[in-house]
């Protein structure tokens, strides 16, 4: 199968590979994991005060498409609030990648990390 | 007539795996092409269509995730099509760290004796988790065992990923 060139870029160069602390109470941390393929998901973010999302890492064990789907959703989650980070979908980021159908749930996976990390922050300021 | 009735078996997660063998060496002696080298036309097809079900069948009986998965959408509960995200924070940081741990293996200067610590605290972990697995399909708790069913694919994935890393290292 093959990967689009700008999952080969994300793949070969991914963007903010990393971790926060995440006991810090501005870190919110979403960890999911796709039982069909075994892959692991953590995205990390770092929010201020007002809600804003200053920065995002990622470390996904699991394929070119899951890391490129995480490595993409770190670049966009930058600068926007947390409700604007809670609306993108699966379908953007499978459109952005030329995502093939076998490879969908990477970018299920991928959303469904910014929203287990907003409600890890919610739950966090609760 | 599922694949557990093609081998004489009652859907259960618990088989006799010598007996499954030999149940499939019979049957596929039983439908060889060669006893219908002088059969009908449709007869031949029956019997390769046959064929390839008693084949399909031996591989999801012989495998314990399959075996498993099979048994659970004989129940309806369909997990072999499913794009369900696991959200088990405790689960998965486990995954994680062992994730990492096997990076740090690579990496090491002893990595046989590592690999092989990993491997037996690998198999403990499986072990926990079929054995639950017994327990849940024989409750006919299906959707708990859905979720054994989800962990333990994400155990072998760790365990595929263990084994090409000892690949790697004999080379």
């Amino acid at each position: 199968m093959a990967y689009s060139d700008k999952v080969i870029d994300h793949y070969e160069n991914p963007r903010n590979v990393g971790s926060f602390e995440k006991n810090d109470p501005q870190v919110a941390t979403g960890l999911v994991g796709a039982p069909a393929c075994g892959d692991v998901m953590k995205l990390q973010l770092k929010i201020s005060d007002d809600g804003i999302i200053e920065d995002a890492k990622f470390k996904t064990y699991g394929c070119g498409s899951a890391i490129a789907s995480s490595s993409l959703v770190t670049e966009w989650v930058k600068g926007k609030s947390l409700e604007e980070a809670a609306a993108i979908k699966n379908t953007d980021i499978s459109a952005e990648l030329a995502l093939p159908p076998v490879k969908i749930h990477c970018s299920i996976l991928a959303e469904d990390a910014i929203k287990a990390a907003i409600d890890d922050y919610k739950s966090k300021k609760a | 007539m599922n694949y557990f009735e093609l081998f004489g078996l009652k859907p259960d997660y618990t088989v006799d795996l010598a007996s499954v063998s030999k149940t499939y060496r019979e049957l596929q002696m039983q439908f060889h092409p060669d006893k219908f080298a002088t059969a009908s036309q449709s007869d031949k097809l029956a019997a390769m269509q046959k064929a390839s079900q008693i084949n399909d069948a031996f591989q999801t009986l012989k495998s314990p995730l399959r075996r498993a998965e099979y048994l659970l959408s004989l129940a309806g509960v369909d997990l072999q099509h499913e794009q369900q995200t696991l959200r088990d924070p405790a689960f998965l940081m486990q995954q994680m760290e062992w994730r990492e741990q096997l990076e740090e293996i690579a990496q090491s200067r002893d990595p046989d004796s590592e690999i092989s610590a990993f491997a037996k605290q690998l198999a403990c972990h499986q072990d926990t988790l079929q054995q639950q697995l017994v327990t849940t399909l024989a409750a006919q708790s299906y959707q708990d065992a859905a979720l054994l069913v989800r962990k333990l694919k994400f155990m072998f994935k760790l365990q595929q990923e263990l084994e090409l890393l000892e690949e790697s290292l004999l080379e």
